[in-house]
Order: structure tokens, then sequence, then C-alpha cells
């Protein structure tokens, strides 16, 4: 039996944004991770940040029904649970947004003729729906390492927020990102940190697109940092 | 003796064209399939275009009916998109609810429509609070060739240009609505959404407009709506093998090209109709 690992991270302060047009404000709210969790999932994860709470369990590799096997590599699935209701378009929408992510950085043909599934249950979420996303993208790959499956790179997802005065705001508040008039999501690599998934509401132009990617490349050193301290201090102690 | 090589090994043999910087169907890697489109097709429909980008062909009809406008925002309309891929389109979807190609497309043109703010959904309304207009967009997939986004929405831009609302008025003295079938307007269109596909081959090269066969041995895709201004609606990466900053840029500046080739077209096709 393994001991549960909790380990926080407190990056910066939710205050303090930065007010000037062009500064951007590179500051990520209090996010915390906490692995193995579930008894049953291969492995399991459940990441916060701010105040959203996404619990991801994955199974895998196992046995996958003949219709969907895939000859030379494994079969992934995504599972996303809303808070409340039915899952609907939206959450297949996000499904296959996390379900592209995973199969770019997982070494599917390792385990060929299996699936892995991922299994994600969103527990708290202050109706934000690029931050879900972020957190949920999170809250895989700590599962994905947690059950030990193979992948390339490790993934991280950095949300950000245009004012319409072209602020750049990082891991913005629900208000914020109610009140902003664009609000990116991306999922970076931490190899390279090429650009794997972008999902994007509102306007905004070319420029301010690679502003936002520049920031957030610079934001997933602090999340990827964080993979690697509370991996460490779940190893060491065992 | 190539059909034979293309069936047992397709990717090589996809790599032994994108070497010489060209595809099987003969075209550039940065070029598009031939694109026609055709508006006011369906008499019963309020708007309608079918839009054919090579082999892929969708076509999107726009129907105008009464609701009562939501709660939270009185003086809205409606605008309802949805996607659908019947098994006519392609030998892998299956008939029954939609699939996740379908839904993900919906969802898709809903963040486009969203977006890009194509209509503003004030102009949908007829009487606060009482009355407002919604608009249906069914888009149907008639034959599914790879790049089904860029169809969709350039079907769903034509349609909604050819779309003419008659006129309303609420009867004071029976506060019913009278409509007035002679006198119709045009929607007013606020901007152009356009969107450019591209697929990523072996993690390095970029094509534009993916045929099937190129979407299935593709490692990534990616989507650009860009409207007339240079500002982008919607930039769709689902996954895949990822990308630098300088190849998005190298994918902004053919969108904004394939944005004027479009409206070309799209002007010449208003042009062309005569008017009732």
């Amino acid at each position: 039996m393994e001991e549960e690992r909790h380990t926080e991270a407190k990056i910066g302060a939710e205050t303090g944004r930065g007010s000037s047009p062009r500064g951007p404000g590179c500051s990520l709210r209090h996010f915390a991770c906490e692995q193995n969790l579930l008894s049953r999932p291969d492995g399991s994860a459940s990441f916060l940040q701010g105040d959203t709470s996404v619990l991801a369990g994955v199974y895998g590799p196992a046995e996958v029904k003949v219709s969907k096997e895939i000859f030379n590599k494994a079969t992934l699935e995504v599972i996303l649970r809303p808070k409340i209701g039915l899952p609907g378009v939206a959450e297949k929408s996000r499904e296959r947004l996390i379900r592209n992510t995973c199969e770019a950085v997982v070494l599917g043909t390792l385990h060929p003729r299996t699936s892995i599934t991922v299994v994600l249950q969103v527990v708290s979420d202050a109706g934000s729906g690029a931050q879900l996303l972020a957190c949920c993208l999170n809250a895989a790959c700590m599962a994905l390492v947690d059950a030990g499956v193979p992948m390339r790179a490790l993934f991280c997802g950095v949300t950000c927020a245009l004012d319409s005065d072209g602020t750049l705001v990082l891991d913005p508040t629900s208000k914020r990102e109610k009140e902003a008039r664009a609000v990116l999501t991306f999922a970076l690599d931490n190899v390279e940190r090429k650009l794997l998934m972008s999902s994007t509401k509102g306007l905004f132009s070319d420029a301010e697109l690679q502003q936002c990617l520049a920031a957030a490349q610079a934001a997933s050193q602090h999340v990827f940092r964080f993979y690697r301290e509370s991996l460490q201090r779940r190893y060491s102690k065992s | 003796m190539a059909a034979g090589f293309k069936t047992v090994e397709p990717l090589e043999y996809y790599r032994r064209f994108l070497k010489e910087n060209c595809r099987p169907d003969g075209r550039e890697l940065g070029e598009f399939r031939t694109t026609t489109v055709n508006i006011g097709s369906i008499s019963t429909a309020d708007g309608s275009a079918l839009v054919k980008l090579g082999n892929t062909t969708v076509i999107c009809g726009v129907k105008a009916e009464f609701a009562a406008p939501p709660t939270d925002a009185p003086d809205k309309g409606y605008v309802v998109p949805n996607v659908d891929l019947p098994p006519l389109c392609s030998s892998r979807f299956r008939s029954g609810p939609p699939g996740e190609e379908a839904q993900v497309a919906s969802q898709f043109i809903a963040d486009v429509i969203e977006n890009s703010q194509i209509i503003q959904k004030e102009d949908l309304c007829i009487s606060p609070g009482k009355l407002a207009w919604v608009l249906y967009c069914d888009l149907i997939c008639l034959d599914y060739d790879g790049n089904i986004l860029d169809a969709c929405t350039f079907a769903l831009l034509a349609a909604l240009k050819n779309v003419q609302l008659p006129e309303v008025t609420i009867n004071g003295e029976t506060a019913l609505a009278e409509v007035n079938l002679k006198k119709k307007s045009y929607l007013n269109i606020r901007t152009h959404p356009v969107a450019t596909s591209f697929a990523v081959f072996d993690d390095t090269l970029l094509i534009v407009d993916p045929t099937g066969e190129e979407e299935h041995l593709a490692t990534g895709t990616l989507t650009i709506v860009m409207d007339e201004e240079g500002k982008l609606c919607c930039l769709h990466k689902p996954g895949g093998s990822g990308l630098t900053g300088a190849k998005l840029q190298d994918c902004m500046s053919r969108a904004v090209t394939r944005h004027k080739e479009v409206k070309k077209l799209m002007d010449e096709v208003i042009k062309s109709i005569k008017p009732k």
C-alpha cells in the first residue's frame, strides 16, 4: 500500500496583476496535487487550481473491445463528467481535446491492442470553462504518471485572458474570465515547450497570440517544476 | 504497382510525394482544392448554401422560427447550429445518435458564431422579453473527404448571407405577431469568419486542406478561423504533434491569403444572385 503524498505549492499570490498595458502578470494561483488516492484505478490524481478541482483516474493498459482495438498502438479513451447534469456536446468536445493531447505524448506503440482510459470527474468548478480545461489536463497528466503509463513528455495546461485594453492575465479568476475579451487555453509539453493543444474563445490578433503563447511557455515552467517536486517528494520517502 | 504500394505502406507513399513538395492529387503543400459554392438552392429554407471543397460537400439550411427570448437576456435571439454527419457521407459513420466527430464539429461551429459575433443577437429580437427569432442552422455533410470544418464554416457564412427574414409587427390590440411575407430583409452580417485547416505530418510538415486520407495519416491538425481585419476568432488545435511559434506564424499568413480568396468568391456569388 503506498502512502498518499500530499504536496502543495504556492507560486505567486493572486493579487498584484500587472496593470501596465503590455506587462504580463506572471503569477499563477495556488495549486495542489494529490496522487494515488483511489484504490481501484491503476493511477489517480486530484489537481486543485485556484477554486477549480478535478479528480482523474487512469485504467490501463487494459483489455480493449475488438471493435475499438488498433493493431499497432493503444486505444486512448477520455471520459469527462461535469459536476452537475449529464455530459453534453461541450464535454465531448473537451474529451476530444484532452484525448488528442494525451495521444501525442503517450507511447501507445509500446502497448498495442490495449486500452488506456482516463476518467475525469469535476469536483468543484467556479463556472469557468477555460480554467476547467487546464485543470483537467494537469490532473490527467499526473494520473497518467501515477499509473506508470510510458510517455515521451509531460504536458500541462495554462490559461490566459486578454482584457479589452490588451492586458494579459495568466490563470484568471472566473470573474476576470467572464469580463475578458478573449480567453486562450494552451497545452504545452515539457521537452521543448511546443504547443500541443489550443482552445480559444473570443477575438484576438496574431501579435496577441504570440504574446500569450510566450507568457504561457514561461508559466508552464512553474507547473513542470511543481510536477517534479511533487514526484520527488513522493518517491524519496518510500 | 503504385496502387499496391499505397495500400501496403500509405505513409511511405505519402512521404515520397511530400519530399518533392507536392501531394498525390497534384496540389502543392499550400494549395486548396477547388472551392465551389451554390446559394439559395433549397427553396423551403429561409437561407441555404452548398459548398464543395474538392470532394467534400456540405449543405447548410437555415430556418427561422419564433421563440421567447431567454430570461437572462430578454433582448437577444438564438442561433442554433447543428452539424450532421450521416452514414451517407462516409462508411465510418453509423446511423443513430450523433457520434463524437459530429458533436465536436457542432461545438466548433457554435464557438465560431459566438466568438466572431457574425450576427448580433440583438438584431434577432422582435419584441424584448416576448418574441425573438431563432435561426436553426443545419449543416449536413453529403460527402466526407477531409477538412469538414472549413467547408462547414464557409457553408454557414454563405447561408446566413442568403437568409431573408420577413418583417414582423406586434399588433397592439391583440398582442399577436403579424408576419408580412412580402417585405423581407437580409440579415446584418457583421464579420466574415473564414476557416483554414492544416494537417501536421511527421511533427514537422504542414499541409493545407487535408483530404480524408491525409487526415488519417496526419499526426495532428490545426484550424484557424480569421475575420477580415486579421483577428482570430478561433485557434483550434485538438492535440497532436507540437508546433512552435514560428510555424504558427506561417499558418497565420496562409490563413490571411485564404480569407481573401474566399471573400472574393463569396462576393462574386452574392452579386450573381438575381434579386427576387
